[in-house]
């Protein structure tokens, strides 16, 4: 294999030492042994993956040696989306979130049945000219109640990761830019919450609950997901904050919420945003283990989950109402994981 | 390193208070004990009173909690609503899900590790571009589904294994279960040694060890592994605790009589002292298990000293 030259090295802070000042350290197993009581999150390996991801981008290059001179300046963020329109893996996920989105907000658009109209008479019966998926258990048309069940996770996923995500920075980057005790505070109640596995914390928490609407799911997502993007918000915005340009802005003596708003946030949201892109994904998923459970949606609500959960019953007999919901489940889970980490990929200074 | 590992337990403290106390807050929202002693049925209001006098909640909630703790401490950890201890529930399930749990990091070590080292050195071939999408799929499938799935194949359709079971649960029964329980850490431990492979191969240590005319084999397991499989090590560590809080919904599907059967048994039935005294437990398993990696971390690599 031909070895290329590799330019020498420096020692990156890639996993930190313990001498190191508190800073944004998570990378490899996404822990430090510094960073408190617990850094690997209770949610396995999915959501590891994305705090992974997100933490890579925590390493800006600093000044001259990083990026060098350009011949025009262009942001991130320009730079960015010029390499994800060339990308075939964010073209393909892109598309698929679209076509998502465009059939949970009208899904009559490719299904033109009623997904709550059932006729045991066909129960468990395969595919049919005009029912391509057959009937599961109940005789409800499969392919009406997955093109139907995008709505709901789609809905679940979207809002629990946008309270997720505003929470979790907002509580993180405040913590991250003022420091001292509530920085102090924050860091061990996000241990505490990383102590509790998560589908244990739902099943508790949620099986009081006997509203049949998706908020109860939503907010328990919030309530246990907003740590995760805390801690990589945290580590962002410390980083940033000891760049020159910022340190050049407090000189000038711009006050703080004007560091914050014009120079930091900017340049520290794009991990946010790819640990956010994924962790949709796994939102997704949570909700239809939860469902899978019996303690996240509940009928008549029409989810992926509940059809999957009520289809593992008739396995043996009619696998096919299981297939398409779980299918149409990874496609989406899928799509945001790639959707992510292609972001990921075009925003990271290292490569460039 | 003696400072190191007692500031490290005094750190511990906080979190097992904030997490047993948190779990402890959920369960009492949870919805009254009482009514899930006395069945579908409505309580007599005058047994409930007695009821609630006799196992003391009738108690502020922090007095509740205080006291539990402190039981915990001398090792009792209550009796469920049927009479059973819960220390004996706990023996029963908790051998089931160790078992469970070690076939579960058995394959991700085995599996994860070798796939990593492959794709790591032969990065960028078709090898490693369909691991690396395989490694996705797994992880964007759900666990429950692939648990189905392969309960469907192997133990209905092709008859390799029973599909379910039995309520001893020796270690060849769970070999598929544990293999459903890890796949998603599996993908992700594959993905990790990958990386820190595919990083460390242009390091000058490796570099040097090639040019000392070393064969290909002892740099790669000499070298390259000891210092690529650190972040590795701490991962696996960590996940230890995740699995056997995550081991629920694998239970559910093989029909394991382990933790995560109990835990469910518990919350249907509204038995706050089992949940309680397994969720504690668990938090403890965690947090010692993030502990020992994190001395492990000196141990691994020997740029690491303690303060």
């Amino acid at each position: 294999m031909p070895e290329q030259p590799t330019p020498p090295e420096q020692p990156r802070p890639d996993r930190p030492l313990p001498s190191m000042p508190p800073g944004p350290h998570l990378s490899g197993g996404g822990r430090a042994p510094e960073d408190g009581a617990i850094a690997a999150t209770g949610m396995g390996g999915a959501m590891d993956l994305a705090t992974e991801e997100g933490a890579s981008l925590q390493k800006v290059p600093g000044g001259p040696d990083g990026t060098g001179p350009q011949d025009r300046p262009r942001s991130l963020w320009s730079d960015a989306w010029r390499d994800l329109r060339r990308n075939p893996v964010f073209i393909i996920s892109g598309l698929v979130i679209l076509f998502l989105v465009v059939i949970s907000l009208w899904p009559s658009l490719i299904a033109s049945g009623n997904p709550l109209k059932c006729d045991l008479a066909k129960s468990q019966e395969g595919s049919q000219p005009g029912h391509p998926f057959g009937y599961n258990g109940q005789g409800c048309d499969v392919y009406t109640r997955t093109v139907y069940g995008a709505r709901v996770s789609v809905t679940v996923g979207v809002c629990a990761t946008l309270g997720v995500a505003i929470l979790g920075s907002v509580l993180g980057g405040l913590a991250g830019f003022f420091g001292g005790a509530w920085d102090a505070v924050l860091s061990r109640i996000t241990d505490i919450f990383f102590a509790i596995p998560v589908v244990l914390g739902g099943l508790v928490l949620l099986s009081v609950v006997t509203s049949s609407t998706i908020w109860p799911v939503i907010g328990f997502m919030v309530l246990l997901g907003w740590p995760q993007i805390s801690r990589i918000a945290r580590g962002s915005v410390i980083t940033t904050k000891q760049n020159d340009y910022v340190q050049a802005a407090r000189a000038l003596g711009a006050s703080n919420s004007r560091m914050l708003l014009r120079h930091i946030t900017p340049n520290a949201i794009a991990p946010v945003i790819v640990v956010a892109t994924i962790a949709l994904g796994t939102y997704i998923s949570l909700e239809a283990t939860l469902s899978f459970l019996g303690v996240g949606l509940k009928p008549p609500t029409v989810s992926w989950g509940i059809d999957i959960s009520s289809a593992s019953q008739y396995i043996r007999t009619a696998p096919h109402a299981l297939l398409w919901p779980a299918g149409a489940l990874a496609v989406t889970v899928l799509a945001f994981i790639m959707l992510g980490d292609a972001v990921r990929d075009a925003l990271d200074p290292k490569l460039r | 390193m003696g400072r190191y590992v007692i500031r490290r337990l005094l750190q511990m403290i906080p979190v097992f208070i904030g997490a047993t106390l948190l779990i402890f807050l959920m369960v009492n929202v949870m919805g009254d004990p009482i009514a899930g002693l006395c069945g579908d049925r409505q309580c007599d209001p005058a047994t409930a009173t007695q009821l609630r006098k006799e196992f003391g909640l009738d108690k502020p909630v922090w007095q509740q909690y205080a006291t539990y703790m402190g039981n915990v401490f001398t090792g009792d950890f209550g009796t469920a609503f049927n009479g059973q201890e819960v220390t004996e529930l706990m023996s029963t399930a908790f051998p089931v899900t160790i078992r469970l749990t070690i076939v579960a990091i058995v394959f991700e070590v085995v599996i994860g590790i070798a796939l990593g080292v492959v794709t790591g050195l032969r990065r960028g071939r078709p090898v490693d571009t369909g691991v690396l999408l395989i490694t996705l799929v797994v992880i964007s499938v759900p666990t429950f589904v692939t648990g189905l799935l392969l309960q469907l194949l192997l133990g209905v359709k092709w008859g390799w294994i029973s599909p379910s079971v039995s309520s001893e649960a020796p270690f060849d029964e769970l070999i598929v279960p544990g293999l459903v329980l890890a796949s998603v850490s599996l993908a992700y431990v594959t993905r990790l040694t990958r990386t820190s492979i595919a990083e460390n191969r242009r390091a000058d240590y490796v570099r040097t060890a090639i040019a000392k005319g070393l064969p290909r084999r002892r740099v790669i397991t000499r070298h390259l592994l000891r210092n690529s499989l650190i972040p590795v090590v701490t991962f696996i560590g960590t996940d230890i605790g995740a699995l056997m809080g995550g081991a629920i919904v694998t239970e559910r599907i093989f029909n394991i009589h382990g933790v995560g059967f109990q835990l469910y048994q518990g919350i249907l039935r509204q038995n706050t002292q089992t949940v309680v005294g397994f969720v504690t437990v668990l938090v403890l398993v965690f947090l010692v298990a993030n502990l020992l990696v994190d001395l492990l971390y000196a141990v691994l690599d020997p740029r690491i000293r303690y303060a």
